[in-house]
């Protein structure tokens, strides 16, 4: 199967909220190894003047990458997750993601160009932190997070 | 409560300036626990068979666990992982994680060490350059951290 040329320049909007979780922060925080008391303790979070446990600077990979989800899931596009391997990656934050944030991607495909039998898919996911009351509605206000681009290649046949 | 180190001030810095290492080891318990904490499960990461199957040499440590693992250095250097604004890198070589379930031995090491790249007076920001090893090889390449300091 081949990847759907037409991606480039798709977007998918912003679907399910994500809610960050202190003991979330705190679980991906041990899984990266991760040993900043600011990731665990609140207290320690609140000495350097922040609102809550600070999330580790690639934890909004989670959002982002089920963000990627409706890209590689989406029949239309052709791609095979099996043959799918992270070339780069880049996290640029507008604010620290805090628990208590709730998170919402909106998914932006930048590129596709062919590479061998395979190609080359660059993503951009825009994530914001819903603000206000009534913060799920479609008029909520939302303040910028993350930007995040991510390039996967997708193995043609034999590569 | 203090935390565990004193933060760099951006007038102190210089171009070159190391800002020390450190060894990870990992494991294939590592892997799934990496795996269930980011909800990446592509059984590459976990699953022998299936990693040799798709013409992997074996099981391979997720890129996002690598780069996760290795911006730590940055984040203790500076004092406040918040400080981190910008974080990049390219994947050019897999972590081969044999598995040692059941001894005290890891499955890999992941070797990191970062100097100061570039200072940024304007923005208050210094990039930190980060080397990350695994059997001998890189296993990121353009490795870079922002990081804004006071």
């Amino acid at each position: 199967m081949t990847i759907n040329p037409d991606l480039q320049g798709r977007s998918y909007p912003a679907a399910e909220v994500y809610d960050v979780g202190r003991e979330k922060i705190r679980e991906f925080a041990r899984a990266v190894k991760a040993s900043h008391p600011a990731h665990y303790d609140l207290e320690a979070a609140r000495a350097l003047g922040h609102s809550d446990l600070v999330a580790p600077p690639t934890f909004a990979i989670i959002v982002a990458q089920r963000a990627d989800a409706q890209l590689i899931e989406d029949p239309e596009s052709g791609i095979d997750f099996s043959r799918v391997v992270h070339a780069d990656q880049r996290f640029v934050h507008h604010r620290p993601i805090f628990a208590g944030d709730r998170l919402v991607a909106e998914l932006h495909v930048d590129g596709v160009r062919a590479m061998g039998g395979g190609a080359m898919i660059t993503t951009r996911s825009e994530i914001f932190a819903l603000t206000g009351d009534g913060a799920d509605g479609p008029g909520a206000s939302r303040e910028a997070v993350s930007t995040t681009t991510s390039s996967i290649l997708v193995r043609g046949e034999g590569q | 409560m203090s935390t565990a180190s004193i933060a760099p001030v951006f007038s102190e810095l210089a171009v070159g300036q190391g800002v020390g290492s450190r060894s990870i080891t990992v494991t294939r318990q590592d892997l799934v626990k990496y795996a269930g904490a980011s909800g990446d499960f592509n059984p590459i990461h976990w699953n022998e068979a299936f990693a040799t199957g798709v013409g992997l040499p074996g099981v391979i440590a997720h890129g996002m666990f690598t780069m996760g693992a290795a911006v730590q250095l940055v984040t203790d250097w500076a004092g406040d992982p918040a400080a981190v604004v910008d974080f990049q890198t390219r994947f050019t070589k897999p972590v081969l994680v044999t598995d040692t379930t059941g001894t005290e031995e890891p499955g890999a090491v992941i070797e990191v060490s970062g100097s100061v790249g570039a200072l940024d007076a304007d923005a208050g920001t210094a990039r930190v350059d980060l080397t990350v090893v695994s059997a001998g090889q890189k296993v990121l390449m353009k490795a870079q951290a922002v990081v804004r300091l006071a």
